[in-house]
């Protein structure tokens, strides 16, 4: 069997076959696989020594202190650590926490528990653009306001979040900010000596690291604290118990050196293989290209093809691994709760198809998901009584629908 | 998620695609569904003189099992009577299509459109 290309890297990377090798020598009895709390014998100390190495490469590609870095099981539980811990923390100061309505659902439902337990959580709107900026989160600052939590790049459209000015206005409040930068590593660059961020959420497996592990940036000038979400043996200095995975661990170290020795290298071949992409399909009527036109990381093209629906897109498309902005095998019908954020029509969002580009795309891969692309679209509008209304110059949204 | 022979069959294969003049006073013409949703179905049909659905035609946007099952029921309705295609119901279609639980709204649309095609035959009479 033929598999389709995998043009879905914004989902998730394969391991990168150096990094493989590198963990694989962490598990058999032969390897690395003694606990790296064991402090009585050479098994213990030469597992330590592998994960304190790995949190020196995480914490070099952000430009931190390795002691700034806890190991957690992925950014989705870096980012309940941050938001709960700093909430849980520091209720007695403020119960107010302010994110926007295009986070990752690790962010938003994380709000909305706390919201069950007391706290008033502010979503910011962004532009249409997908933009949140400074000037909005200080006009949104209470005196109660403990948290800001932003993404830095959107998972769905790419855009990226000017997190060093939004950080400039948190820290000159006293407010904490954690920054979700699941999408970002390895992308683009991050300096945390410079920007003034308190609390920053990573993930091996979107970087070429395996599943299954990430890291949580936790400032210590000036130190945050955080109260710990998972109890045990007081690991993670206490901030997160649990036995270190070294092999996971040592996994994501060896995929973010490889980040930061290649992120040049890979970021200019990739943007030449978006722009290849959007250069194949922008000449079609009624086609849009969603988000920021610049401020987004290269890999991501976020594409709507107007009067067509996304799932039969994709269905015509099943020798291509994209995701859709609808959401139609869900019972619900909604199309991406981002996408209609930036205020798009629904007939726009259901028709979003994200190709998202990495490190082992090729320029067949590309023109291939050009040519798929152009015919599925061209097919599809033949089938489209919205087409054909479009055609006639009928304007959708006078129209009155029978809505079910 | 996994479809179906059948809906894969229309959906490569759609019957009966097209259009046909709505001010026509043997065609009738039902439009279901909304963009919001993320389906609308055109439904038309041409009825001759002794009542008999001569002809359908439709254009669907929606997911494959919206496109297959307006499909399937072009297909169904052609040589019937208006009551004949009047008792063609959503279950009908999601059993010829075995269309998964989440899927049955799309026959449930499609029986709508059957439904708003015949009312407006009819009201043109």
């Amino acid at each position: 069997m033929k598999l389709p290309i995998f043009l879905d890297y914004s989902a998730t990377t394969p391991v990168d076959p150096r990094v493989a090798k590198l963990m694989c020598d962490c598990l058999t009895q032969e390897g690395n696989f003694g606990n790296p709390a064991s402090r009585s014998h050479i098994y213990g100390w030469q597992a330590e020594e592998a994960v304190e190495n790995a949190r020196r490469q995480v914490a070099d590609l952000v430009k931190a202190d390795p002691r700034e870095i806890v190991w957690t099981s992925g950014a989705t539980e870096s980012n309940n650590l941050a938001i709960k811990g700093v909430a849980h923390f520091y209720h007695k100061k403020g119960k107010h926490i302010i994110t926007s309505k295009i986070e990752h659902k690790a962010v938003l439902d994380t709000c909305r528990q706390l919201e069950r337990e007391g706290f008033e959580v502010t979503y910011l709107d962004p532009t249409t653009d997908g933009l949140i900026s400074a000037q909005q989160v200080a006009d949104a600052l209470r005196e109660d306001t403990i948290l800001v939590s932003l993404m830095h790049v959107n998972n769905e459209i790419g855009v990226i979040t000017d997190i060093a000015a939004i950080a400039e206005v948190t820290r000159a409040n006293k407010v904490l900010f954690h920054v979700d930068a699941a999408q970002s590593t390895g992308k683009i660059e991050i300096d945390l000596t410079a920007a003034k961020v308190d609390l920053m959420s990573f993930s091996a497996h979107k970087t070429y690291g395996p599943k299954g592990v990430g890291a949580l940036y936790v400032s210590r000038k000036p130190r945050v604290r955080l109260e710990a979400q998972i109890h045990g043996g007081g690991h993670e200095r206490g901030m997160r118990s649990g036995t270190l995975a070294t092999h996971q661990i040592v996994g994501m170290g060896a995929a973010f050196a490889i980040a930061q020795e290649e992120m040049d290298s890979d970021n200019v071949r990739i943007k030449r293989l978006s722009e290849r992409l959007w250069n194949g399909v922008k000449d079609m009527e009624e086609v849009y290209m969603n988000g920021h036109p610049t401020q987004r990381v290269p890999g991501n093209a976020n594409i709507s093809f107007n009067f067509v629906e996304g799932e039969s897109l994709l269905m015509s498309l099943r020798e291509l691994a994209v995701s859709s902005g609808s959401a139609c095998t869900s019972a619900s019908l909604e199309p991406s709760y981002v996408l209609r954020a930036l205020g798009m029509n629904d007939e726009l969002a259901h028709s979003s198809i994200r190709f998202s580009i990495g490190r082992f795309t090729t320029e067949e891969d590309i023109d291939q998901a050009i040519e798929l692309s152009l015919n599925a679209v061209n097919k599809l509008r033949a089938l489209s009584p919205l087409w054909d209304m479009f055609k006639d110059g009928i304007d959708l949204d006078t129209v009155q629908w029978a809505a079910h | 998620m996994a479809y179906s022979e059948q809906v894969l069959d229309h959906y490569e294969n759609p019957r009966n695609v097209g259009k046909m003049d709505e001010q026509d006073a043997h065609v009738g013409t039902g439009m279901v569904g909304a963009p919001a949703c993320g389906d609308v179905m055109r439904l038309q049909i041409k009825v001759n003189d002794s009542g008999v659905i001569e002809d359908a035609k439709f254009k669907t946007y929606g997911c494959g099992s919206a496109i297959a099952s307006s499909s399937l029921v072009t297909e169904w309705m052609k040589g019937m009577t208006l009551d004949q295609a009047g008792e063609i119901r959503n279950s009908n279609i999601s059993e010829e299509l075995a269309l998964p639980p989440v899927k049955i709204h799309c026959s449930v649309l499609a029986e709508d459109a059957i439904k708003a095609a015949i009312h407006d035959y009819k009201s043109k009479q």
